[in-house]
């Protein structure tokens, strides 16, 4: 079989891979600097597609464009649930963590449902259907411009987080609690704010992938568990890590459902995650537990 | 000598006996010459109204809802129909059923999911109310010696059968044949039926090509991107599709996408025909052929329930769904009218000797020793514009086929 074969399916699950990346992005910030796990992850992420689709149906505005507005009502999202909800049992064991933010995610699903009902929406750009031919490669327009958006959300969180004082703040609180309190940070608004900033990435990442998939209730609990997925095989905590478990995950996904059976395709996945579980349980990115 | 009761003699004798039973008999015949000459037939129509088929269903139910006004033109009884939901859930289907026979259905007519069409069959011969099959193609239906139950659909094999008949057909009349194929489906149950069927019925029908490699893909699959490309790769020169209506327009962009041109796709099942998929993907549907089973357009009944369905939903085309509702609607008039009676018994000795010629799907409408129509057919249609055109078998078309496909950007 022709090369160019493989690396058409390659670049196609590398760009599907930014996108999952992206997403992935949001949980490991609330958990490197919170210590928790949002497991509402994939429902916000179904909000943030909800509301890109109710932009271009509304406005006819593309999902890139909507983008922005996406990741702001996700943030302020955000920054209300950590400031009324999870801060609440932040001090709590995780069992409850995980119950509160559990039924969250349950009341995003119902009220999707309630909402939008339960068939499936999709988008229609002009461009949905468009490829450019790169040499022997032919890259889909829709999945290169998503993984180039991924990409640039990428960027700019890793440049807010090494290069501004407030991105600095929030590292401080995720190295040493207690000193970031020491030093006068106020660690509750940090943390709020981190909040807003992981369910931003997630509402940027949900725009975009309704570029790729249409959205209904019922995606979320398949997206959770897919950014767990990611950021486990990245470290969790790692920002790098994420982007880089999403890669490979979106790869690895595509290469062994061309290769082997395609209805498999998602068992790789946890395959790659069950060997990475076994030999490096910290993530490839992630620091080893002292 | 006996001692007489106080009133007079109240003892049973013959003479009591025998004008007692003659009374009774006066009055049962007399009821139902009164049913017979007036009464409307209670049918309880069961469907998926709700639930993951609820398109499937509400399409089939257009296909009732348009048949009252034409039966009754037609002169056939009249029939007042009882709704029931199944809600896409078996365990739902069997308990609607029972209902609706509580509430007074004298027939029963569903349900579009083989599943569940099982389910009522098992009320229906147990509670002894006659069912008319609409849409169901699991074969072990009409295999259980069933008194009742009645269908009028091509069962599983009767589908692939006539899939290889139809292309064969299709390939001949435009004297272009592919020599290779490659065949995707939706990997759940039904999926993998049809590839059986496929896989043992193939080697009996000398088809021009082996079958090729098969791409099994995830029913929830959100992208098929990676299935495409594993299609095109092959070389294949035919796409067959077994799918349903969301995969079939996921695999139709991603052919777009990647700029695979096959000599043109022939599907088996739901989805390439359906109005959500023409509507979705516009002029990029052309050209698809669906080998299911189908309605002649050139019968009178069928051009009837055609103009009736684009009246009372504009917009919609006529497909499996609404003709086989509205034909499974259209023998239970013809056997109440032959029957004169609403027994169950002598309904469904009617319906054991129907034969109506003057009907919409391919075929006539005549069940054999175990209830199954042996003469119904699938036909090849053809999506154009819109519209779904009969393009084989030839003596039931009203187009010619547009085979091989045209390229994606010369469809419009």
């Amino acid at each position: 079989m022709p090369i160019e074969i493989y690396a058409n399916v390659l670049v196609a699950g590398v760009l599907t891979g930014l996108v999952y990346g992206l997403s992935a992005l949001g949980l490991s910030v609330i958990f490197g600097v919170i210590r928790i796990v949002n497991f509402a992850h994939g429902e916000m992420m179904v909000m943030g597609m909800f509301l890109a689709f109710v932009l271009f149906r509304w406005l006819g505005l593309d999902p890139l464009y909507s983008m922005p507005i996406a990741a702001a009502a996700l943030f302020l999202f955000g920054y209300l649930l950590q400031v009324t909800l999870v801060h609440r049992v932040a001090h709590l064991p995780e069992h409850l963590q995980f119950l509160l933010l559990a039924a969250v995610a349950t009341v995003l699903v119902s009220s999707g449902q309630m909402i939008f009902g339960p068939d499936a929406r999709s988008v229609q750009v002009a461009y949905a259907l468009d490829s450019y031919a790169i040499g022997p490669l032919i890259v889909d327009k829709v999945r290169l411009l998503a993984g180039t958006a991924a990409l640039g959300v990428a960027a700019l969180l890793f440049a807010f987080f090494r290069y501004t004082l407030l991105g600095k703040s929030i590292r401080a609180c995720a190295d040493n609690y207690q000193g970031a309190l020491v030093v006068g940070l106020n660690v509750p608004r940090l943390y709020a704010l981190t909040f807003g900033i992981g369910a931003a990435c997630i509402g940027a990442a949900g725009a975009i992938i309704l570029l790729l998939v249409d959205v209904h209730p019922y995606l979320a609990p398949g997206y959770t568990l897919l950014a767990f997925v990611v950021v486990i095989v990245g470290g969790l905590g790692s920002l790098p890590g994420a982007l880089l478990g999403g890669v490979l995950i979106g790869a690895s996904e595509a290469l062994a459902g061309f290769l082997f059976v395609p209805s498999l395709k998602s068992a790789f996945s946890f395959a790659v995650l069950i060997i990475v579980l076994l030999f490096r349980p910290q993530g490839l990115l992630g620091r080893a537990a002292p | 000598m006996p001692r007489k009761e106080e009133g007079g003699d109240r003892r049973l004798t013959r003479r009591s006996f025998t004008a007692s039973a003659a009374a009774a008999g006066l009055v049962a015949g007399g009821a139902g010459f009164v049913r017979a000459q007036g009464a409307p037939l209670k049918v309880g129509v069961i469907l998926p109204r709700t639930g993951i088929q609820a398109e499937s269903g509400q399409s089939c139910h257009q296909g009732a809802e348009v048949a009252l006004p034409i039966l009754k033109e037609r002169g056939y009884p009249d029939l007042v129909l009882m709704p029931g939901d199944t809600e896409s859930k078996v365990d739902v289907a069997r308990t609607v059923a029972e209902r609706l026979i509580n509430e007074g259905a004298q027939i029963l007519v569903g349900a579009f999911d083989s599943g569940q069409t099982s389910a009522i069959a098992q009320v229906a011969e147990l509670r002894r109310v006659p069912l008319v099959i609409n849409i169901a193609a699991a074969p072990a239906i009409t295999e259980q010696g069933y008194r009742y139950v009645f269908r009028n659909f091509t069962t599983a094999g009767m589908i692939v059968t006539d899939m290889l008949l139809l292309q064969k057909e299709v390939f001949a009349y435009a004297k272009v044949t592919p020599k290779t194929m490659v065949l995707m489906h939706v990997n759940d149950t039904y999926g993998t039926a049809v590839l059986g069927g496929i896989k043992a019925l193939m080697p009996k029908h000398d088809m021009p090509f082996p079958l090729g490699e098969v791409i099994a893909y995830d029913p929830a699959a959100r992208d098929l991107s990676v299935e495409v490309a594993k299609a095109k790769a092959t070389g294949a020169a035919l796409l067959w599709a077994i799918s349903r209506v969301n995969d079939s327009i996921l695999i139709t962009r991603e052919m777009v996408k990647q700029r695979w041109q096959p000599m043109g796709v022939i599907a088996a099942g739901p989805g390439w025909y359906e109005d959500q998929y023409l509507q979705t993907l516009g002029t990029l549907a052309n050209d698809m052929i669906s080998t299911v089973p189908w309605y002649d357009p050139n019968k009178a009944m069928s051009k009837a329930l055609i103009a009736a369905v684009a009246n009372a939903f504009p917009g919609r085309n006529v497909a499996t769904n609404q003709a086989y509702t509205f034909e499974a609607l259209l023998i239970v008039a013809d056997a109440y009218q032959r029957a004169k009676s609403a027994d169950a018994n002598a309904l469904a000795d009617a319906l054991r000797q129907t034969n109506i010629t003057d009907n919409v799907t391919i075929g006539t409408v005549k069940f054999n020793a175990k209830g199954q129509n042996e003469t119904v057919h699938c036909a090849a249609a053809q999506n154009r514009d819109g519209r779904l055109i009969v393009v084989a078998p030839r003596s039931s078309a009203n187009g010619e086929p547009i085979w091989p496909m045209r390229p994606w950007d010369k469809k419009a």
